[in-house]
């Protein structure tokens, strides 16, 4: 089986879409961040927390919905910290970035192995079923590819478009957008600089934390350490491939999706002759080449890393 | 013009640590008049305008603006939407338009509700170009403001305020960046607006436009009322002398003999992104002891131009001579090496590292100097006994040698910058842009100081926008026009001027 034959399979297309869907909610997330000026590099630990907190809320008992909730609002607090740090205090967007991370992996490990202390492998929980919508999902094709994913899924393509619809249709996106291009162009037509960066910060972090909470209540039905593996940096990166932009996010999301599904399969047809770490690198050379084509250029936010004190200019 | 008082600023104050901004400032605005603020550089002009928009808070003093039936009520100092509200709008010198969204996004920004839905940019298209029609303003609406020329980023500035209805209109230095046609166009356009009702103060340099566009001059120094004068009764010398506080000396030209050529340019092709930002120039030689003045609207290769005078930029092909000798390195040090003095365009930006001191920025150009640094270790002693020598000579003033320079004012980075440039004798001088923005003392200074350095042999090639400028200090004009540069036949404005739009070869 060649490499053709690969690619025209459905599973190949609908593990893509499912490998992607985290990607989608990161990417969107620290994309809302970046279109109003400031990086979030707070975004692995982010995914931690989500994926934790999501995961603990369910095994507690609080219903899936009621987990994605929790995971949001996990997100949404380190959002908040992060968003305190950098707005009105100015620091580095970096350093605070990287504080969160750390801060909100070891809270989410802590908080873990405090309520688990002797277990060796991790509870499980009934995750999202596919929803197996009648008629669809028995299409050729499209079915499973498209209508047998979880909700969660769903829930990250629709978020595609309610980010754009509210970056390009809403008196909020325009707003946004200014504020990451010049702060004071909102300051002087009388909106808060301070209070469209938090909110943009804090909304999208909690986008992230879904991404999270995806990886520990639809793709898989427990939490591990080290199970968010870097999918927040590459969201960073696929942030510029897709020039701050939702539908080209989806794109971005979609490709490494597709690199990482390819390179499972590719591994076992051709895995005795190569050694598999190549494999499990190909995803993030090729997304490297990607990014190297499509940041050429790129059109950054003109007060992206850039703090903003009112009376300053 | 009405003589019913729409703005009355009542004693306002305004410190900055120690230095005080404005001292008991006190100011009355009447319905449809147009009121000119004068005052040097940090005579505290900007500061008193953005206590009036809510940007800075006063210590003292209150602001009252008239409502819709006329009268006075007090505004809620420090808040921006409250000055919007109560008819107050301001176009502020340095633009405050997000670039990457169209005309119409910045001008309706602020005034939606951020929670809608969705917009009526139907609606909101209409009302603008109603304001456009009626005030004569106009500019493209659905282009990124990034790719909008300065004039056109200037008049989407004040569609922004008057989108929101506003009774009082304050710009300021709202031509610093335009062309004298375009300037023209904008007080006659202000002036029609004024007729209708608005009331207006701008603020500004040009004591032309002050006198021909103002019915009222308000002047400031050192951040206190000094005086003001009906425009009628004012000529260019009592503001001037009311702004300064002293007769202003007008630095006369000498007549003087070039000597031998310090720079030589042959054949010098630098590729631009189109033809017309093409710099083509066969032959040009500037002269010891001669100021050879550029005249042309921006963007017509002058930045080509002084990039390749400061070795920022590499031409395609062709020669460099400075002083004699052939340049095969074209390298921001072997220029400075080879003896030329840069003045950029953009001092904030390409002038001066404004997180570094005063005293660093002084020295940047010659790090390798004994006097500067020894066996690769900076002499920190001898930097800033040698900025306070500086600060002395050039009258830099500012929060001190060891402050960051950005905390400087314009024409006091300038002066820096003209310290650190004639301190080095350079035998070539470019001068870009040198006044721009700069008050009248500062820029008779940096004038003053080009004509020192001719005397004492330098070559100047002097780039400017500003024609009085060119024809006040050059000894021969040429006229850049689409990366080509032509002799102006002779010193009258209107000859130039029709060269500079490229109508006569």
């Amino acid at each position: 089986m060649d490499i053709l034959q690969i690619v025209f399979t459905e599973s190949f297309w609908a593990a893509s879409l499912r490998i992607a869907t985290p990607l989608i909610f990161g990417v969107l997330g620290a994309l809302i961040c970046e279109r109003a000026g400031v990086l979030n590099l707070g975004i692995e630990g982010i995914f931690v927390a989500g994926a934790m907190s999501g995961w603990m809320a369910v095994w507690l008992g609080a219903g899936l919905w009621g987990g994605v909730l929790v995971a949001a609002l996990a997100g949404g607090f380190f959002g908040f910290i992060h968003a305190l740090l950098t707005v009105p205090l100015g620091l580095s967007q970096h350093v605070s970035g990287l504080g969160v991370t750390l801060f909100a992996t070891s809270v989410s490990y802590f908080t873990y192995r405090t309520a688990l202390p002797n277990v060796s492998s991790p509870p499980r929980i009934e995750p999202f079923r596919p929803l197996d919508v009648p008629i669809l999902s028995d299409l050729p094709f499209v079915g499973p590819v498209l209508f047998q994913q979880t909700a969660l899924t769903w829930l990250a393509l629709l978020m595609v478009a309610v980010v754009w619809y509210v970056l390009n249709r809403t008196p909020l996106g325009v707003a946004i957008k200014a504020v990451g291009d010049n702060p004071s162009s909102v300051d002087a037509q009388g909106l808060s600089v301070y209070g469209l960066r938090i909110g943009a910060i804090v909304a999208g972090s909690a986008l992230m934390a879904l991404g999270g909470a995806f990886l520990t209540m639809s793709a898989f039905d427990a939490f591990f350490f080290g199970m968010i593996n870097g999918r927040g940096w590459i969201c960073i990166a696929l942030v510029i491939f897709a020039s701050w932009r939702p539908g080209k996010a989806l794109i971005g999301a979609l490709l490494f999706g597709a690199f990482d599904a390819l390179q499972v399969r590719l591994q076992t047809e051709v895995g005795a002759l190569v050694p598999s770490q190549v494999f499990l690198m190909m995803p993030y050379i090729l997304s490297i080449i990607a990014l190297v084509i499509a940041a050429r250029g790129a059109d950054y936010p003109r007060a992206l890393l850039q703090p903003w004190f009112k009376g300053q200019r | 013009m009405a003589s019913d008082k729409v703005l009355s600023l009542n004693g306002l104050s305004k410190r900055f640590g120690s230095v005080v901004a404005n001292n008991d400032v006190s100011l009355t605005l009447n319905k449809g008049e147009v009121l000119a603020l004068l005052g040097e550089n940090g005579a505290g002009k900007t500061t008193l305008m953005n206590m009036l928009f809510g940007h800075y808070l006063p210590d003292e003093g209150s602001v009252e603006v008239a409502d819709e039936s006329g009268a006075l009520r007090a505004l809620p100092l420090g808040h921006p939407q409250a000055a919007i509200a109560a008819g107050v709008g301001m176009v502020h010198q340095h633009f405050t338009l997000a670039e990457n969204l169209n005309a119409l996004d910045n001008i309706v920004m602020g005034s939606e509700n951020l929670r809608a839905l969705h917009r009526n940019r139907r609606a909101a298209a209409e009302k603008i170009q109603t304001i456009m029609t009626r005030s004569g303003l106009s500019a493209p609406l659905d282009v990124p403001v990034g790719r909008l020329s300065v004039g056109e980023r200037q008049r989407v500035e004040i569609l922004k305020a008057l989108y929101r209805d506003v009774r009082i209109l304050v710009l300021d230095e709202p031509t610093a960046v335009l062309t004298p046609q375009e300037a023209d166009t904008l007080f006659e356009n202000i002036g029609a607006m004024a007729r209708d009702g608005l009331s207006v103060i701008f603020i500004s340099h040009k004591l032309r436009e002050v006198l021909a566009f103002s019915h009222r001059i308000a002047v400031l120094r050192h951040g206190a009322n000094v005086g003001e004068i009906a425009t009628a009764d004012a000529d260019e010398r009592t503001i001037a002398r009311m702004m300064v506080g002293a007769d202003t000396e007008r630095t006369e030209r000498s007549a003087m003999e070039p000597g031998a050529p310090v720079l030589s340019l042959r054949d010098i092709r630098v590729p631009g992104r189109s033809e017309r930002d093409t710099l083509e120039i066969p032959e040009l030689d500037v002269c010891g002891n001669e100021i050879v003045g550029i005249a042309g609207v921006s963007g017509n290769g002058q930045a080509a131009l002084a990039g390749v005078i400061s070795g920022t930029v590499q031409p395609q092909s062709g020669t460099i001579e400075i002083g004699g000798k052939t340049l095969h390195d074209f390298s921001p040090t072997a220029m400075i090496g080879a003896g030329v003095g840069r003045i950029p365009e953009d001092r904030h930006h390409d002038g001066i590292v404004g997180s570094m001191s005063v005293a660093e920025n002084m020295v940047i150009e010659r790090l390798d100097d004994e006097e500067v640094q020894k066996n690769g270790l900076l002499r920190r002693e001898a930097i800033v006994r040698n900025a306070e020598r500086l600060t002395e000579a050039y009258d830099v003033r500012g929060p001190g040698v060891q402050a960051p320079a950005r905390l400087l004012s314009g024409g006091n980075i300038q002066k820096l910058i003209l310290a650190r440039v004639f301190e080095q004798m350079p035998s070539l001088i470019l001068a870009n842009q040198p006044t721009r923005g700069l008050d009248m003392g500062a820029a008779a200074e940096v004038a003053r100081r080009l004509l020192e350095a001719r005397a004492r042999g330098a070559g100047i090639i002097l780039i400017s926008e500003d024609l009085d400028e060119v024809l006040g200090l050059a000894d021969r004009i040429l006229v850049i026009h689409d990366g080509k540069l032509g002799t102006a036949p002779s010193r009258d404005r209107e000859s130039i001027g029709l060269m500079m739009a490229g109508e006569m070869a």
